[in-house]
């Protein structure tokens, strides 16, 4: 029996503890929190043992293997002790706040030679695997430029009263949303050499961010945009969706089907009814049950292919960074040149424009 | 209950194939008359049970029910709560327990309020249902149902208690039988055994492709024709991946099966299913 502890019982942390908890090879030997009522309510009905504190849950629950599904900020310090025991480690998406962490993480878990895995569920959905098989058979030929969108109804109101509405502890669209499109955009396209034209904006949080625009480039030549937007109540839950052009064809992917048009084929489609394998256990779609037991196999069998390592997560974190520090420098455009010259209203407007933020800068 | 019941998830933008059928449709839907409508042609089909999720937009309909009776005269409704998006989006914004204070009933904030100040939660879990069934005042909704997401995440959790919390409750308060949402058919079948609820109504994914059926197709059927519980079939087309008569061929061909749900937007299609299913049952 592999005994796993779980740190964090919120949204994540619960539904990670119901897959978990049925698996034959399993058993859960301690859950924590910080916010006693939830705990308290869970182990007086499910009988599992509680902790207010992680390090006395790896203490004395001795766990080998720790789900850790903590607000982003608390990541690092937890993911550290744990990697420093020998602990398999299974933490929630992003990695981490800073790119310095995640980088000493990543060597710190190939020395303790641990299973480490980050909770970017999209890479157990079929028709992204999909996506990812057509691309690397080259079936849509050389890439030139691709969309990664993810929008969802997170934030549809000016008052949040959890953790994802703190910038400081890791929330706003870019760390809890763009993070999937950004580790989808690695795991298809590479890790981008820069970022540009990136916007970060706020539409109904005081203190976080609500979407996000940039456009990714590749050493390569090959370009990229992300658009991410979690006050978006049009969609019923989060709908992340991948679109690739290549000189032989496209492709467009979302959780629900893949697409590819082939010239001088045309289009073909595969649905998720045939590209979803069944999973042992279902809670609320099959890449959430898919990427914990496939943690748990890892771990028992020692595959050494360790999908959603920390070093591919990380990449996200990297992608992440470069937005915000290209978004920090305020609009910029290369038109500013002819605006500049004009002097007259467009200027002036464009300024009223982006008021509170930096005065138009030229492009470097 | 009646051999084909009619479900909702085409009016509310669920569609398991495409999101941009699932916008289609959330257009098309976009007023409740529109959906009405739907409802009314399954109607005169002969379907006379409509399986509901409590989204909030089904309170329109209800409305609509109650101001028509002699139209709507033995119309049946079989609510599902919670709709689940609701609780998972509170969740992401107020925290676990200002989900629950959002939710529990207003009329009864003294009441929720200390269910919740003293960990409670059989008690703060008869006020949700309470909160949830409100829209269904004075119908006739004599089957109500857990939604698959609740019931396999406490099955998951171990926590079979709340199954018969539910039960008692929906019997005690409302008169009706519970019923059960699953993906994980075999699995809740001994679960809801060891809570010693005796041939419970349990509805989960049934169709020939083992589209979403967590144990596989043979031990579904297994459980199907041995085990004693009344079971209806959803999903039986795959959401679309089956073409209708070979789905229907499959679910008619296991006899226990009791009812078959399904979601259509046209009379056409309405049609062809009750037509394709009295032939297959005849």
């Amino acid at each position: 029996m592999l005994k796993i502890g779980i740190v964090g019982v919120g949204k994540m942390g619960l539904s990670h503890l119901s897959i978990v908890n049925t698996h034959p090879d399993v058993r859960v030997v301690g859950l924590c929190d910080a916010a006693g009522y939830v705990l308290d309510v869970l182990s007086k009905h499910t009988g599992l043992a509680a902790f207010g504190d992680y390090r006395a849950l790896v203490e004395r629950a001795k766990p080998e293997a720790l789900i850790v599904a903590t607000p982003t900020r608390t990541h690092a310090e937890i993911v550290r002790y744990a990697l420093e025991r020998g602990l398999h480690v299974f933490v929630e998406k992003p990695f981490c706040l800073s790119v310095e962490e995640g980088r000493s993480l990543v060597a710190l878990a190939a020395r303790a030679k641990v299973v480490n895995q980050v909770g970017y569920h999209c890479r157990f959905v079929g028709a992204f695997q999909e996506a990812k098989r057509l691309l690397r058979n080259g079936a849509i030929g050389e890439l030139h430029n691709y969309r990664v969108e993810a929008y969802g109804p997170v934030v549809l109101q000016p008052k949040g009263s959890t953790w994802r509405s703190s910038k400081s502890e890791g929330g706003g669209c870019l760390y809890d949303y763009a993070s999937h499109a950004a580790n989808l955009a690695t795991h298809l396209f590479g890790m981008p050499a820069g970022v540009g034209g990136s916007a970060v904006h706020s539409v109904f949080s005081k203190g976080v961010d609500d979407e996000v625009y940039a456009t990714l480039y590749h050493a390569n030549g090959l370009t990229g945009q992300l658009c991410i937007n979690w006050a978006d109540e049009t969609h019923r839950k989060m709908s992340l969706r991948v679109e690739a052009w290549g000189r032989n064809g496209k492709l467009n992917a979302d959780r629900q089907e893949c697409q590819v048009y082939v010239r001088g084929q045309g289009w073909n489609v595969r649905y998720t009814t045939e590209l979803t394998g069944p999973v042992r256990y279902y809670v609320r779609g099959e890449e959430f049950s898919a990427q914990m037991d496939y943690f748990i196999d890892c771990i028992e069998s020692r595959r050494p292919d360790n999908v959603n390592s920390f070093a591919a997560a990380l990449e996200a974190d990297l992608v992440l960074d470069m937005i915000e520090r290209d978004a920090a420098l305020g609009p910029r455009t290369t038109v500013a040149r002819e605006v500049e010259a004009s002097k007259g209203s467009i200027r002036e407007a464009l300024a009223r424009w982006i008021s509170g933020k930096p005065a138009l800068q030229r492009a470097p | 209950m009646d051999r084909l019941l009619f479900g909702d998830n085409q009016f509310f933008g669920v569609n398991h194939m495409s999101e941009e059928k699932a916008r289609a449709q959330a257009m098309r839907f976009r007023e409740t008359g529109a959906v009405i409508e739907v409802l009314d042609a399954a109607l005169d089909e002969g379907i006379r049970t409509f399986m509901c999720t409590t989204h909030d937009r089904i309170g329109e309909i209800c409305g609509h029910l109650r101001a028509n009776p002699a139209r709507y005269k033995g119309y049946v409704l079989y609510p599902c709560m919670p709709y689940a998006h609701k609780y998972n989006n509170a969740v992401a914004e107020l925290g676990m327990l200002g989900a629950l204070n959002r939710f529990v009933p207003a009329g009864g904030i003294l009441q929720g309020g200390m269910a919740l100040m003293t960990k409670d939660i059989e008690r703060v879990m008869r006020l949700l249902i309470d909160a949830e069934m409100k829209m269904f005042e004075g119908l006739h909704a004599p089957v109500i149902f857990l939604q698959n997401v609740v019931v396999d995440f406490l099955m998951g959790l171990r926590f079979r208690e709340a199954f018969r919390v539910f039960a008692a409750h929906v019997k005690e308060r409302y008169g009706a039988e519970p019923g059960f949402i699953t993906m994980n058919l075999p699995r809740l079948l001994d679960s809801l055994d060891e809570v010693g609820l005796e041939n419970p109504i349990v509805c989960a994914n049934i169709n020939k492709i083992a589209f979403r059926m967590c144990g596989g197709r043979e031990e579904y059927e297994r459980a199907i024709a041995t085990r004693r519980f009344r079971p209806i079939a959803m999903s039986v087309f795959a959401s679309g991946a089956l073409p209708a008569r070979e789905a229907l061929e499959y679910v008619c061909g296991q006899k226990a099966i009791r009812s078959i749900v399904f979601g259509a937007s046209s009379r056409a299609h309405i049609r062809q299913t009750r037509q394709l299913v009295q032939e297959l049952d005849a």
